[in-house]
């Protein structure tokens, strides 16, 4: 059964603005593949589609077998639990430590709180950035604030990693390093959707690509 | 269960922290609500204590009747008869104008003044003292009386324990209104203090609708700020109610010193307390679940 499915979808934002035009495609679990397409074309809005954020005008959204876009308020938390997200613009809270931020998914879910801890160093390890645990996001590089919203998007051992232009600010060199990152959360068998307007990226990875032209699938 | 009573635990304790990080903005909302609360409280235990003070008054429902200044001897006699014969009456007691004019110059300051009168300008009188304390027995007797031949007037004494039970009444009801209208201003105050929080919390909230949290997770914090501030601007309504009754007893007490009596404001039980407490933390649950369900959708 596909992980992630769009069928006849079509998303108009208020005001008249056609995001997305009966866009269809399936992704099967495990996969791991790039959504791109010029700025504006609809890729963040899909990705929006899928966590759940907006909904459609038309068309079902299928996430798990369930249909998202008929999902009642109160099971949309529940939804968002199996994905992780890395989102534009990182939305990383500069009041508490760079733990506390990964803590955060793990105390939303209820976890004990030990248990959390133990996950959440965890996760920082893998991004390499269990050194840092204690300082404040702000003091963090723009690459190590990527890797930290990483760490965040999949402290919860989500089975779907949905990630917007997560390399858009930084150079190669962090561009790799995410990546790899990524590549090696899809061999554990995590979905990797990664939405990015970077050809040379897509390029270099060798994975299914769609992309999106003016709210249409080519 | 176990992850809803962690969670319990730890909005609390975020909570207290919050309010402890900015400990000038808690303070001032604190004191507003105290304020606003200690008003009606304090207006409440002083009522309290001035009624139960009218109460230890002795207040024997008694009758003045004076006779005209003409009543004869006989008169007077036929009058006490009645008096005696009617019904409710426990005792008649005369007291004659000259008597009454001894009475009167022994009172600080009356003997220049009664000197100086030519003619004693006082009528003879019946004082009557009631059996039963009964407004509608007062009234009616006092009607029967103002019949009778040579009676010119008569006085029911406990008049003004009904005018003071009316003032009492009114001042119950100012109580009321009162608290019912900086009930409101605990409200207002709640109310506004949570909106400012969810709005500087914003980026938090959108973040934990992200990673999937509940709509009542991300309620309940603002829940135990709204009832915290509550029981903290109680707790100091309180303060100020007991600290206020504490400086006026002092002074009290160099006055009932002076008049040789022992006379102390109660301070309010622990009963009284509570339903303040429990009041406040209500109405800042209640200004919290507005603002909340106004500003979090």
């Amino acid at each position: 059964m596909d992980i992630i499915s769009l069928r006849q979808v079509s998303k108009r934002y208020p005001g008249g603005f056609e995001a997305l035009k009966v866009v269809s495609f399936a992704v099967e679990p495990g996969e791991m593949l790039f959504l791109t397409g010029h700025s504006g074309a609809g890729k963040t809005t899909l990705l929006k589609l899928i966590a759940a954020i907006e909904r459609p005008n038309g068309g079902t959204v299928l996430v798990n077998g369930q249909n998202v876009s008929a999902m009642r308020p109160a099971a949309i938390p529940y939804l968002r639990r199996n994905l992780g997200l890395v989102f534009q613009g990182q939305k990383l809270l500069y009041d508490r430590s760079v733990f506390d931020n990964v803590m955060l998914p793990l105390i939303v879910t209820g976890q004990p709180y030990r248990e959390a801890a133990r996950r959440a160093r965890a996760a920082l390890d893998k991004v390499g950035l269990l050194p840092r645990e204690k300082a404040n996001p702000v003091t963090l590089s723009g690459g190590e604030q990527q890797r930290l919203c990483v760490a965040r998007a999949v402290v919860n051992r989500p089975a779907i990693l949905l990630a917007d232009e997560p390399t858009a600010s930084l150079d190669a060199a962090y561009t790799d390093e995410i990546m790899e990152m990524f590549s090696a959360f899809n061999q554990v068998g995590v979905t990797v959707l990664i939405a990015t307007h970077d050809r040379q990226l897509i390029g270099k990875w060798r994975k299914r690509v769609l992309t999106l032209d003016h709210g249409k699938l080519q | 269960m176990r992850a809803w009573l962690q969670h319990h635990g730890l909005s609390f304790t975020q909570t207290l922290g919050r309010l402890a990080r900015s400990p000038f903005a808690t303070g001032l909302n604190v004191l507003a609500i105290g304020v606003a609360l200690a008003l009606p409280f304090g207006v409440y235990c002083v009522l309290g204590n001035l009624e139960s003070l009218s109460r230890n008054v002795s207040v024997d429902p008694q009758l003045s009747i004076f006779l005209s200044k003409d009543a004869s001897k006989a008169d007077i006699a036929a009058v006490e008869v009645r008096l005696k014969g009617a019904e409710g009456v426990r005792a008649v007691r005369f007291v004659s104008r000259e008597a009454a004019l001894v009475e009167l110059s022994r009172a600080a300051g009356m003997d220049e003044v009664i000197a100086s009168l030519r003619q004693n300008p006082l009528p003879d009188a019946f004082v009557v003292t009631l059996s039963v304390s009964d407004p509608a027995l007062a009234d009616r007797l006092e009607r029967d009386f103002k019949a009778l031949p040579k009676v010119a007037h008569v006085q029911a004494d406990s008049a003004w324990v009904k005018r003071l039970d009316a003032l009492f009444r009114l001042g119950r009801t100012a109580v009321m209104v009162l608290s019912g209208l900086l009930g409101l201003a605990l409200v207002a105050v709640t109310f506004n203090t949570i909106r400012l929080q969810i709005l500087t919390q914003r980026d938090e909230i959108e973040l934990c609708r992200l990673i999937g949290a509940t709509h009542a997770y991300i309620r309940r914090p603002f829940f135990y700020l709204g009832s915290l501030l509550g029981l903290f601007g109680g707790l100091a309504a309180l303060a100020f109610v007991l600290a206020s009754l504490a400086v006026l007893n002092r002074d009290l007490v160099q006055l009932t010193v002076l008049y040789g009596s022992d006379l102390r404001l109660r301070f309010p039980n622990a009963g009284e307390m509570a339903v303040t407490l429990g009041s406040s933390v209500a109405l800042g649950w209640l200004g919290a679940s507005l603002s909340v369900s106004r500003h979090l959708r």
